[in-house]
């Protein structure tokens, strides 16, 4: 079978298109000043904020499994009116501007916010420009794709094997946890990386709800922005960092993403 | 359907761009301005014959977007250093000006529910604190402070504009934070606390001409005059 040509006009804007993906990311690498990645990579101030980075990300992406799975389940199980209302409620953080997400988090638990007033007088517990606030960012920002891959997932789902496990007896909790569940394995698997990916990038809601203090709630992302502005070298290796766990995680997922032609 | 969409989107664009292309005979300024001038800034730029877009940020951030390449005709800086910054990368087209004078003043809920009266009461525990980063100037002038004062805080978060600072005292998030003067005359949501002169510290407000178009001579000149200079008092700052 011979593949169809695609028309010389539209090779070019897709050229260019490339070219606008590329050049950014081909330049971060050749103006890399290679002789100080390696002494800025180890610098105190960069590990605090890659160690805090990984922490965050990784208890966000804990947080988004233990709450992301039950709600697509409850929206791939829903119908109507409902499942509209619920699935937008959902999928509204990832086209949200993040930083408008931080407002709104800002205000909901911060000391004068909706629930955070009331957790303020009776714990004393004040969310914002704590390291946990860092992970709620993250976490409000992140979960929508998980909860989208394993809503695809179950949507996919041969239930014939569910229903075979009823017949047998098995009650709702045990027919979630041995037949569900393990079938989820691959979309919960990827939802999970997209998740951790789009938590360690995460900016705008963290700097606007839990500040920046390093080794509390200076993320990579925000070090990445402070840095910038007094040593660019430093800014350009931490960059290189998030760069080489993009690829990573692209690389990773290849075969969902890339390959399966 | 789709049609309509992509001829929406067409007309939005087509009618966008005409905004940030000029058409009009009237000429644009723009001004790259750190956050603290917002209130003197807005008002004085009403004043002159031309459309002013104005950049309010961290004076860091707008020092690195010019050494970057960004296109502007005035610089207005929080300090002295950024602008030698600038001016020693050749993006000056005649030698800065001092225009205006702040000081630092601790900014606090309305009524001082928590008793502060002075720099030592920030280091007091269970008290949450905020500052500017060091790489922002109100930042570096508030760890001078501090430093005058021997006193250690510990904050809660380092901001990247002053008057992100200012927006946690106000929305109650923080108890205190280390802000100029003028951003509590012009912000009516917090209450100041004065810092003795022993601890403060003067903060120089520079201007410089980078794009020597007739319209930046126009806007540093009223920001000099009289008039200026009056507005800026108003906002809380110290006279050139």
């Amino acid at each position: 079978m011979t593949q169809a040509r695609v028309p010389g006009p539209l090779l070019a804007l897709a050229a260019a298109g490339l070219l606008l993906f590329l050049l950014p990311l081909a330049g971060l690498v050749a103006r890399a000043p290679w002789d100080q990645v390696g002494p800025a990579l180890v610098a105190p101030a960069t590990l605090t904020a890659l160690e805090l980075s990984i922490f965050c990300s990784l208890t966000a992406t804990a947080a988004a499994l233990v709450l992301g799975i039950p709600l697509a389940l409850l929206l791939s199980r829903t119908s109507g009116t409902l499942r509209a209302v619920l699935r937008a409620l959902t999928t509204l953080p990832m086209v949200l501007p993040p930083v408008v997400g931080g407002v709104a988090l800002l205000i909901a638990f911060g000391r004068r916010g909706l629930a955070g007033a009331p957790l303020y007088a009776v714990f004393g517990v004040q969310v914002p420009f704590t390291t946990a606030a860092a992970v709620v960012a993250e976490t409000f920002v992140a979960m929508p794709f998980l909860v989208i891959a394993v809503e695809g997932g179950l949507r996919a789902l041969d239930h014939r094997y569910e229903e075979a496990a009823r017949a047998l007896g098995a009650g709702a909790w045990k027919v979630f946890l041995r037949v569900t569940l393990p079938l989820l394995r691959p979309a919960i698997f990827s939802g999970a990386v997209l998740c951790w990916a789009r938590a360690l990038g995460e900016f705008g809601a963290t700097i606007t709800f839990a500040g920046n203090l390093p080794g509390t709630t200076q993320t990579v992302p925000l070090a990445v922005y402070v840095t910038n502005e007094t040593r660019p070298e430093g800014a350009i290796a931490l960059s290189l960092i998030l760069l080489a766990v993009s690829l990573a995680v692209l690389v990773g997922l290849r075969d969902r993403w890339l390959g399966a032609p | 359907m789709i049609r309509a969409a992509a001829a929406l989107i067409g007309l939005i664009s087509v009618v966008s761009c005409q905004r940030y292309v000029d058409t009009t005979s009237r000429p644009t300024l723009t001004v790259f301005a750190a956050a603290s001038l917002q209130p003197p800034f807005d008002r004085i730029a009403q004043q002159i014959q031309a459309t002013p877009r104005i950049n309010y940020a961290g004076t860091q951030t707008l020092t690195t977007s010019l050494i970057q390449g960004a296109r502007a005709d005035v610089f207005a800086s929080a300090d002295s250093a950024h602008m030698k910054t600038i001016e020693d990368t050749g993006l000056l087209a005649s030698p800065p000006q001092v225009f205006a004078h702040n000081r630092l003043e601790i900014a606090v809920a309305r009524g001082n529910p928590k008793g502060i009266h002075g720099l030592a009461d920030l280091a007091r525990a269970g008290l949450v604190v905020v500052l500017a980063d060091p790489s922002v100037p109100a930042g570096k002038y508030a760890d001078q402070a501090l430093a005058k004062a021997g006193v250690k805080v510990r904050p809660a978060s380092l901001e990247l504009q002053v008057t992100a600072v200012l927006t946690k005292v106000a929305l109650g998030e923080a108890d205190a934070g280390i802000v100029y003067a003028s951003d509590v005359t012009s912000s009516g949501k917090v209450d100041g606390v004065q810092i003795p002169d022993s601890q403060n510290v003067v903060a120089d407000y520079l201007i410089g001409n980078l794009s020597d178009r007739p319209v930046a001579r126009e806007f540093i000149d009223l920001v000099l005059s009289a008039k200026g200079q009056a507005i800026l008092t108003e906002s809380g700052f110290g006279r050139a």
